[in-house]
């Protein structure tokens, strides 16, 4: 072996590892946090996590029952309207407009994917807080539903747009209309990706503690209707994280087991919705 | 392939070569669809040339020549299907039982005039679905199961599929997809059908069993076909029209266009010297 080849067999391997090792890194970042979160927040988990009201300072026990309904209520109300105006949104795109406004449009989607979480807090507080005169689950669902909006819109347009033209003529050659093809062909054939797109935007928001710190604000008791303050599992999370209690400590670990868990289940449906089910075939 | 450099050639070629199929044929054939003075214009680009001939009724008539000629762009115009591209415009008349097709409803138009493609693009549903379609969306007053079983039996795929009708459609193979494709397009019971290369991405035996059933739909609707096979033309067609570069060279029966062309270019094409 000469000295050339040695030193060539050398950098592949030494660059194969390399590659390996960032790989590793890359995964066990991910099994690092989740054990770390099971490990604390395993131990501090309990039936009363999930059923009581947090305790008044200096008790120990209670829950974050107020905070899961909480965030169920925003999440719901951040569907109802972000993902509506996603996807008929992406239906525009995707099939009727065409050159300069679809570029608009899309280039306004991705630019409001990247303004920063805290300034759409702001800015829901300026057109909601503000009027109402006081915090509200109605604006924390406000402002998680336009974080929804631009990945409900962008990844539904991919989705649209890889319906096989094929597909559409069919239709249209049967006599359907441009919106009965929209309807019963083209929607039906996207619509396992759709679900994946708005579940992942779910996933997305369900995090998010920067928009609701003054729009949903906080509340240590529930918080019925939709015109209070509510409290919120992220919100919690901080709120009890940069307290000086053990306690408070221990349940911010629970509250971080429970969120991650919830979005790691919602991004295993959603990648089972995608691989089952009557693909259409790429032409 | 612009304008400006094909008037010398046009005007050798009268468009009237249609005069010959009627010649041939002079038991008074009834015409299905007219096509007159086709001129058909992609932005600037145009691509069919004062195109004329006609199609006659429960006739199965094949469009030849090599590929872009611009026979499959005079099929789709027969549907209108060339609406749905951007840029796409022509100059001309087409009439389906003496009306034009262009000032009628686009959608009812549709149903009368169906069309089956080069690949088979079966939805994402269910055999019995698929053909179910045409009938649901333009709401249909007969039995759906009925006209299912109808359209299947008359595109020959009943027996395959009787046990099965409610698997998905992309079990099938490809041949049986593209027969699925046929049902599909009868169920709405279309005058006119019009077929894509419709053999194309198909195997012999599948091809065969296709050609064998255009045969036997001609009696139930005009058919029109698109092929760049010339034996095909010549085995299933009443009528060949051969076309090259936009224009149409030649239309005659078919036993006559393959064996007296009477244009050189024809001969060379029907010969194998190009395309």
């Amino acid at each position: 072996m000469t000295p050339r080849l040695r030193w060539r067999k050398f950098v592949s391997g030494f660059m194969l590892a390399m590659t390996g090792v960032c790989a590793l890194v890359a995964v066990s970042v991910l099994f690092f946090i989740l054990g770390y979160l099971v490990y604390h927040g395993g131990t501090s988990i309990s039936w009363n996590f999930f059923t009581k009201l947090p305790a008044p300072v200096g008790e120990s026990g209670g829950g974050m029952a107020n905070a899961i309904l909480g965030s169920a209520k925003l999440l719901l109300i951040a569907s109802l309207f972000g993902v509506p105006i996603g996807f008929f949104g992406a239906i525009y795109l995707a099939e009727f407009s065409g050159g300069t406004t679809a570029f608009v449009v899309r280039y306004a989607a991705d630019l409001l994917n990247g303004v920063p979480s805290i300034v759409i807090g702001i800015f829901a507080y300026g057109l909601v807080v503000l009027p109402f005169k006081h915090f509200s689950t109605l604006a924390g669902g406000f402002a998680l539903g336009l974080m929804m909006i631009p990945i409900t819109l962008r990844s539904t347009e991919e989705f649209l747009r890889a319906v096989p033209r094929a597909l559409r003529e069919a239709a249209m050659a049967l006599g359907a209309s441009k919106w009965k093809t929209i309807v019963t062909v083209i929607v039906p054939a996207a619509y396992r990706g759709i679900l994946t797109a708005v579940l992942l935007a779910f996933a997305r928001v369900a995090g998010e503690t920067a928009p609701l710190l003054f729009t949903a604000f906080g509340n240590r008791f529930w918080s019925p209707g939709w015109q209070q303050p509510t409290a919120s599992l992220p919100v919690m999370i901080f709120t009890y994280a940069v307290a000086p209690y053990d306690d408070w400590h221990r349940q911010a670990w629970a509250a971080g087991l429970v969120l991650l868990g919830l979005i790691l289940v919602i991004n295993i449906v959603a990648r089972a919705i995608l691989s089952r089910g009557i693909a259409v075939p790429r032409s | 392939m612009h304008a400006s450099a094909r008037p010398a050639v046009s005007v050798k070629i009268p468009p009237i070569v249609t005069s010959a199929a009627a010649r041939e044929t002079p038991t008074a054939l009834s015409m299905r669809m007219t096509i007159s003075r086709l001129n058909f214009f992609y932005g600037s680009k145009q691509v069919l040339f004062d195109v004329s001939m006609g199609i006659a009724t429960n006739k199965v008539t094949s469009l030849i020549g090599p590929s872009g000629c611009g026979k499959s762009t005079l099929l789709r115009t027969l549907n209108r299907m060339h609406e749905a591209v951007r840029g796409a415009r022509l100059e001309g008349e087409i009439l389906l039982d003496g009306q034009n097709i262009f000032t009628q409803d686009v959608t009812s138009y549709r149903r009368r005039v169906g069309m089956v493609f080069q690949r088979p693009n079966p939805f994402p549903k269910s055999i019995f679905e698929n053909v179910a379609y045409g009938l649901r969306i333009n709401g249909s007053k007969v039995p759906i199961s009925d006209a299912v079983e109808k359209s299947l039996r008359h595109a020959a795929l009943w027996d395959e599929v009787k046990d099965h009708l409610h698997k998905s459609a992309y079990e099938l193979s490809g041949g049986q997809q593209q027969r699925l494709c046929i049902a599909r397009a009868l169920a709405v019971e279309p005058e006119v059908l019009l077929l894509d290369e419709p053999c194309s991405a198909l195997d012999p035996i599948s091809t065969a069993k296709i050609e064998e059933l255009l045969v036997q739909l001609k009696d139930l609707c005009t058919i029109v076909t698109v092929t760049h096979n010339m034996q095909q033309a010549a085995r299933i067609s009443d009528f060949t029209a051969f076309l090259l570069t936009g224009q149409l060279i030649e239309f005659s029966p078919t036993p006559h266009l393959f064996t007296t062309p009477a244009d050189p270019r024809t001969e060379a094409y029907i010969t194998g010297r190009f395309g």
